[in-house]
């Protein structure tokens, strides 16, 4: 017996975990037709749980652990004065539907990140409702939809996306009801303008774009796809999952992006806790406030006390409550120790740091950079095609760099370069970090060209080999209970 | 700075390598004219100082552990054993991304699975997602997923009267593009036949609460009559439940539910101001290809070994983009885990206590209450840990009342969306409500019946 074995593998009949006081009121039977015949969960001890799970928690890799350089994701240092603000109990033991005078302080706060997210990206009304960048996607469409219909353009049903753009874009845009149309990147990583010339016309919503794109590039021709969009009547929606780069340096609304949306997991550093909670609030125009989800902290007539507002003309409610409160209160906290400067140093070593190791991988020579005639932004997308070692891909590299006890780079996106490798250092990495981490992919090119296999067998230092995914897939077992083993 | 690490010198010999003079030069491709805004920002605090303003901003907020709560209504006070936050603290598990990576991220599968499985145990079901946002994104999931299920033919969706408003809210925002229809809260009253009648051969899904918002519980025979009644006319049935009363209720599993979704944060996670939560979502194993949301499975690695990866992505957004069930992409892994080792601490015994207490107390509250002069506890069927309370005056004066005599936080005031119901409350006990609290609650509420208290506002 392990403690990592499967919980239900740990249990022994009898076994409680944690006790509870005895009624302290009289007891009132429950009718014999409402009870469950049995409640088939574990039964373990705390020390067994304790153990259970910190043998687990030793089986990930994780920012706290070391360098993390995944692509699109930014995985930065996750400060512990974050995690200690949302756990005030003046945070985390309020209940959301409180008369608004008894949480006046959480209502001050969401009333400031709420500003200050404003500022900083350059939009005049900004929700926090959605709870994740999908989330916020979703609701930028939806916004969008609405100020459309609201102006009685009701033939528009088409949105345009990037082929570098994020999956989450198109599917966002499907469950608007919208068909979402391809444009293709030019020679130098941007939005191909003519292709974008020849797509714009009356049934068209408006643009997705990521900016800085998932190149790692400034789309150099912002503006000008701004102005198009436009003046065809349509809206250009941000994705602002790369929001890194730039803080401080150019503000999204100030391109010409109408509605955005932000992940406070990724630029403000609430951690990503494995896949979530994340926090994707939402920006806009003026001219597109009164479309917000809502409801949205607002400051009373008298300007004395922060009262609940649900914008006129709202899309409505995303989510139950108010969003993820315990999130918003780590990139407020975030925000307050950073200030302008602050998070302008942080854009500015972000992107000293992905063109540092772009640089440093031209000179190697081993992974080609199809875009590395440009600085890049806050990361840097490379190939994992090294010359005299054809049998090796880019999941070989990768599964390789977690021998080196890597997390290894975001790979195979953006689906328009091949045998991608998508490389985002963060701007809490040391040089030394970044050096060794650079050393470590000339000795993988190395390894490639004259021991290839230590490539295809990777990883051997992990907690598991590889594993089979087309098995998982084909025969899935997502539930194990001790009687019953339930496939799909 | 901060948390940057770079040395001047550092810095000098990284531009050097790039060929650059100035940091500056990296942004030329940022407009000139709008680059390097002045952002009117807060001065940057030092972590002493923040901490100092955090302290502060949260101690204006009147919190539920120094304050007794009656407020439910989608959102619970319960029990979290410490050893909840000592699992999600584990810098390994909150510092890590979605397990792209499974070999390095075996710690958050073996757990994701273990959620999946010990949800599976408590809803009696076959299948349950790694989560969903939370329970009301996971009821207009449910619905995009009914009508996908059945191949888009049908589209609309009938919703009990019942259900928790912000759902139903939720639900009309996600599907306002879909071609949808949603019918069935215009009704009055939650009598499911009245539901029936309202399917048609467009129906793709009826969505129920159970025990509903309202606290009332349906025995699990009409819920199985229910079920059989909406599979008879091609549809499928979504409950809506509470995992905290499934330590002791009959799970709808167990009466022909095709989906559940709960509201999932009563596992484990604090009350935090209404989110982060966690979105329960389980389902019929038949469904499996059509539902949305992250999968954990099973599988062996390259030595034969057990293992644990993401499995049947091609269902999402990053392998089929505009065609995947749903956009969701990063969801509510660590609240998913925190429930995990709340059911693996309370185990089968402990729940079932949370769940009778709950009962025992609530019922307690309301023979009590209905004692009062002026007082009605109202609905005819029973309920488990929330009751509706009609009131002598309205319920804003009686909350302000127990707020500001007892420091009493009071019941939901259901007036606006259920005016029918007149100046009624919604009441929740809790396993956290000491019987002092409730004799107080019971106290404060008869001396709030009276129409010369004098209220004022001084909070």
């Amino acid at each position: 017996m392990k403690y990592d074995d499967y919980i239900y593998d740990l249990s022994r009949p009898g076994r409680t975990g944690v006790d509870l006081p005895a009624p302290d009121v009289p007891e009132t039977p429950i009718p014999a037709e409402f009870l469950r015949d049995e409640l088939p969960l574990p039964e373990l001890s705390l020390p067994q749980v304790a153990r259970h799970y910190l043998r687990l928690s030793q089986k990930n890799y994780a920012v706290d652990k070391g360098f993390y350089p995944l692509g699109s994701c930014t995985m930065k240092y996750n400060p512990k004065v974050n995690e200690w603000a949302a756990r005030l109990p003046g945070f985390a033991a309020i209940h959301p539907l409180q008369d608004p005078a008894t949480v006046q302080g959480a209502m001050g706060l969401m009333y400031d990140l709420q500003q200050m997210i404003a500022e900083i990206a350059g939009f005049d009304a900004v929700s926090l409702q959605p709870a994740a960048g999908a989330h916020g996607e979703f609701t930028g469409v939806l916004i969008m939809r609405a100020a459309q219909l609201a102006r009685g353009e009701t033939q528009r049903h088409k949105i345009l996306v990037p082929d570098s753009a994020h999956g989450t874009n198109p599917a966002s845009t499907a469950m608007a009801g919208f068909t979402a149309v391809q444009i293709p990147s030019d020679a130098d990583g941007n939005v191909d303008i003519e292709a974008l010339k020849g797509a714009l016309d009356d049934e068209v919503i408006g643009i997705m774009i990521t900016n800085p794109n998932t190149l790692g590039l400034f789309e150099s021709h912002l503006v000008e796809v701004a102005r198009l969009v436009h003046e065809a009547g349509g809206l250009v929606y941000g994705d602002g999952a790369y929001l890194n780069a730039i803080m401080g340096i150019v503000r999204p609304g100030d391109l010409g992006i109408d509605v955005m949306h932000f992940n406070l997991h990724k630029t403000f550093s609430t951690p990503h806790g494995g896949g979530g909670p994340g926090s994707g609030p939402v920006g806009v125009t003026a001219e597109l406030a009164e479309f917000l989800p809502g409801p949205v902290v607002a400051l009373s007539d008298e300007g004395d006390e922060y009262i609940w507002k649900q914008p006129a003309q709202s899309i409505g409610r995303m989510k139950s409550f108010h969003g993820n409160f315990g999130v918003m209160v780590k990139a407020y906290t975030y925000i307050k120790m950073h200030g302008a400067d602050g998070l302008r140093q942080v854009s500015e070593m972000a992107v000293l740091n992905a063109n540092y190791m772009q640089a440093r991988i031209l000179q190697m020579g081993d992974y080609p950079i199809p875009y590395g005639h440009r600085h890049c932004m806050h990361e840097t997308v490379a190939q994992g095609k090294i010359s005299g070692a054809d049998d090796v891909h880019t999941l070989d590299i990768a599964k390789r760099l977690i021998d080196y006890d890597y997390h290894p780079p975001t790979i195979y996106f953006p689906l328009i370069v091949h045998e991608a490798l998508m490389i985002e250092p963060t701007e809490t990495e040391d040089k030394e970090t970044l050096d060794g981490f650079l050393e470590t992919l000339d000795r993988i090119a190395d390894e490639a060209r004259t021991h290839p296999d230590l490539l295809h067998e990777a990883p051997v230092n992990a907690p598991t080999r590889r594993l089979d995914e087309v098995r998982a897939a084909r025969n899935p077992i997502l539930v194990r209970l001790p009687s019953t083993t339930v496939t799909s | 700075m901060r948390y940057i690490p770079h040395t001047e010198a550092e810095r000098r010999s990284m531009m050097e390598v790039i060929g650059i003079q100035d940091i500056d030069e990296l942004f030329a491709d940022v407009p000139a004219d709008v680059r390097y805004p002045q952002l009117d920002l807060p001065q940057p605090m030092t972590e002493m100082e923040v901490m100092r303003e955090l302290d502060m901003m949260a101690a204006e907020n009147a919190n539920l552990r120094e304050f007794a709560s009656f407020l439910g209504a989608g959102a619970y006070n319960h029990f979290v054993p410490a050893i909840v936050d000592t699992v999600i603290s584990r810098g390994e598990f909150y510092t890590a991304y979605t397990p792209y990576q499974p070999e390095i991220s075996q710690g958050t599968l073996q757990a994701a699975f273990e959620y999946q499985s010990m949800v599976a145990a408590l809803t009696g079901m076959e299948v349950v997602n790694a989560s969903h946002y939370d329970g009301a994104t996971a009821v207009a999931e449910a619905a995009i997923m009914a009508v996908n299920v059945l191949r888009h033919k049908r589209r609309t969706i009938v919703v009990s009267p019942s259900l928790h408003p912000q759902y139903r809210q939720v639900l009309r925002t996600y599907t306002q593009g879909m071609e949808m229809k949603i019918v069935g809260d215009e009704l009055d009253g939650n009598d499911f036949h009245a539901l029936i009648d309202l399917c048609d051969k467009d129906t793709a899904l009826v969505i129920v609460q159970n025990p509903d918002f309202l606290g009332q519980l349906h025995t699990p025979q009409e819920m199985q009559d229910l079920a059989d009644a909406v599979h008879a006319k091609g549809a499928l049935l979504a409950v809506a439940t509470d995992p905290i009363a499934l330590g002791l209720l009959k799970p709808p599993g167990d009466y022909g539910a095709d989906i559940v979704t709960a509201e999932g944060h009563v596992l484990g996670n604090s009350v935090s101001f209404g989110g982060p939560y966690l979105g329960i979502f389980a389902f019929r194993k038949k469904y499996v290809r059509k539902s949305s949301g992250r999968l954990v499975g099973e599988t062996i690695d390259v030595d034969g070994k057990k293992g644990y990866v993401l499995t049947l992505s091609t269902r999402e957004q990053h392998i089929r983009r505009e065609k995947a069930t749903s956009n969701i992409c990063s969801n509510q892994a660590l609240n998913a885990l925190a429930a995990a080792a709340y059911l693996a601490a309370m185990g089968k015994h402990g729940l079932r206590k949370v769940a009778e207490l709950s009962w025992h107390k609530a019922h307690y509250a309301a023979q009590q209450i209905a004692q009062l002069d002026g007082y009605e506890v109202v609905g005819d069927k029973p309920f488990f840990k929330e009751f509706v309370v009609k009131c002598p005056r309205p319920v804003a004066e009686i909350n302000q009342y127990l707020l500001e005599e007892y420091g009493i936080i009071g019941g939901y005031d259901l007036s606006q969306e259920y005016p029918g119901l007149g100046d009624a409350m919604l009441l929740c006990v809790t396993e956290m409500n000491a019987r002092e609290e409730i004799d107080d609650l019971v106290t404060a509420l008869g001396e709030a019946a009276a129409p010369m208290i004098r209220l004022e506002v001084t909070l």
